[in-house]
């Protein structure tokens, strides 16, 4: 799993690359609090393209980030999930607090 | 064409990818599409990680998970089983969103994502203790390999 970011206009943009499950969770959910943590950002745009697989785990990843950046209304953007990542984020219903793009 | 293969490991997380991928390459000679293999290997992972999370809370490492693939005609059936502790409401457990764990950010989705992901779902209480989760997946239709040639 690899994880890559940089900061442009406000916006976090955080580059998921591999597989995201019960083994890389809690690498992925540690590395993006640091990042969020340490950076200052208008909106979280997560890029996808390169996200190979995830499963339901990856749901309580995201919405775990949600609950700690909604409170400041920073909004999370999903861009480019694959088809399969795509349909596991539509059955859990986090487009309704997400924002899909690509 | 029928063909079955059985997968025993530790109840680990590193097991987990192996676990999934090892099926989906077991399915290949079905000719699947992509997404149906993608399908596979959701429905496996969230089979095995409900294992891996639930079953074993005392020294996982030395439990085992047990992954049956038996490919019948077009069909594929994977039964996904463990001797742990078991699930004391299945019922319950399959709501989306129910969790037994909310504070280590579980989503409560895995059941849903293999009932979606699948063409059937059964879970069942294992005797005297565990719990095996049975799926089925059509891939393709039975006689596209025969319509094909």
């Amino acid at each position: 799993m690899k994880i890559e970011h940089s900061l442009s206009h406000g916006e976090l943009i955080i580059k998921l690359s591999g597989e995201l499950d019960e083994r890389t969770g809690p690498y992925v959910r540690m590395t993006l609090d640091s990042i969020i943590d340490a950076s200052d950002f208008k909106r979280i745009r997560i890029d996808m393209s390169k996200l190979s697989f995830m499963d339901s785990t990856g749901i309580g990843v995201l919405i775990g980030r949600y609950k700690r950046l909604s409170p400041r209304g920073i909004p999370i953007i999903l861009q480019s999930p694959n088809p399969s990542v795509d349909r596991v984020l539509g059955l859990s219903g986090i487009y309704n607090i997400m924002i899909k793009a690509g | 064409m029928h063909n079955e293969m059985t997968l025993i490991f530790s109840a680990v997380s590193e097991n987990e990818a192996f676990a999934r991928n090892a099926v989906a390459a077991f399915c290949v000679p079905l000719d699947p599409t992509i997404d149906q293999i993608n399908d596979i290997k959701t429905a496996v992972s969230e089979a095995v990680t409900n294992c891996i999370v639930h079953a074993y809370p005392i020294k996982p490492e030395e439990k085992f998970v047990t992954v049956k693939t038996v490919i019948d005609g077009g069909t594929v059936h994977i039964v996904v089983s463990d001797n742990g502790i078991g699930i004391e409401d299945v019922e319950k457990a399959m709501q989306p969103f129910f969790t037994t764990k909310p504070d280590e950010e579980r989503s409560g989705m895995g059941f849903t994502v293999m009932e979606s992901f699948c063409d059937s779902l059964e879970v069942t209480k294992n005797t005297p203790s565990g719990t095996t989760v049975s799926m089925t997946k059509r891939v393709r239709g039975a006689d596209w390999k025969t319509n094909k040639s």
